[in-house]
């Protein structure tokens, strides 16, 4: 219902700065993380309510399931700005077509982050961050490592469980650490 | 006023039902992918489209490229905020909309963007 409410208001909002403002304006706020914001949220809230459940404070687990889906939308936002690309290319020739190439496009560009996301239990590089999930499978014993949502960059023991699957980085920031982590 | 009631129930339709199907599909995964699906473009452009032209749906899109890299920007920009500053969702998405707009608008109007 929340997010049916504000797929509606995000799209009056649109209409409303392009009649007001030109297409230009308006196109801008087709990309408005409007529903990020209450996705987010929901997120945390849902997590720390799984953690209370469990009868642990759950705040940190929250920020951290939230900063995960944050990763993730800003990957998929590459997949965003490949269907804009592509319909604006087509639309001139079939708006049909256009809905058709740029969703296709969409969906070939957004996949692509999964990979990146679970690419920690898949890695076999010898000493690396796969090495430790697969032999380790142990946390991390040394209380000034701080896995908080990765793993233990300094330790390469074993990745954090996050929302019920291994993580291997929060932040696209750690990204360019699990490539040269992999070497 | 039709046309707003038109365009509450286009995107409120189109939004939930990518994350209907991001809440059904195996793996959860697809949660994500799902979710930063261009909902709202989808139904906004049909609408314009239909209304406007195919011209006007274009000029839209070429802003919304510069809205997407902004998107990215500004989820960078959270995750950072939630994880190095501990902030609250809610608080880091609120406060990172700044930074959505000054990026989106700064590329706009690089690229020489006219209202």
């Amino acid at each position: 219902m929340i997010r049916f409410a504000l797929g509606g208001a995000a799209t009056v909002f649109a209409g409303l700065v392009s009649s007001h403002y030109g297409a230009s304006v308006g196109g801008l706020f087709l990309a408005l993380p409007a529903i990020f914001c209450a996705s987010a949220t929901l997120i945390e809230k849902h997590e720390i309510r799984r953690k209370r459940e469990a009868g642990l404070a759950g705040e940190r687990r929250g920020e951290e399931a939230a900063a995960l889906d944050a990763a993730g939308a800003a990957l998929g936002a590459l997949g965003m700005l490949a269907f804009a690309g592509v319909f604006w290319l087509r639309v001139e020739c079939s708006a049909a077509g256009a809905f058709a190439a740029a969703s296709l496009a969409w969906l070939c560009v957004s996949p692509f982050r999964m990979p990146c996301r679970r690419g920690g239990d898949r890695s076999s590089t010898k000493g690396g961050l796969g090495a430790g999930c697969r032999a380790g499978r142990r946390p991390c014993a040394d209380r000034s490592c701080r896995p908080s949502i990765g793993y233990c960059r300094s330790h390469g023991r074993r990745p954090a469980t996050l929302l019920g699957r291994q993580v291997v980085f929060a932040c696209p920031s750690r990204l360019w650490s699990l490539r040269s982590h992999r070497g | 006023m039709t046309e707003y009631v038109i365009r509450f129930l286009a995107g409120g339709v189109v939004v939930s039902a990518f994350a209907m199907l991001g809440d059904v599909l195996r793996p959860k995964s697809f949660a994500g992918l799902f979710g930063a699906a261009p909902s709202v473009a989808l139904a906004t452009l049909g609408i314009a489209i239909y209304q406007h032209g195919e011209s006007y749906a274009a000029a839209q899109t070429l802003s919304m490229m510069a809205g997407a890299v902004a998107l990215a920007v500004y989820s960078v920009v959270v995750c950072q905020l939630l994880i190095r500053a501990r902030m609250r969702a809610l608080l880091a998405t609120l406060l990172s909309i700044v930074v959505w707009l000054i990026t989106a608008f700064g590329l706009w109007a690089l690229a020489g963007g006219q209202a």
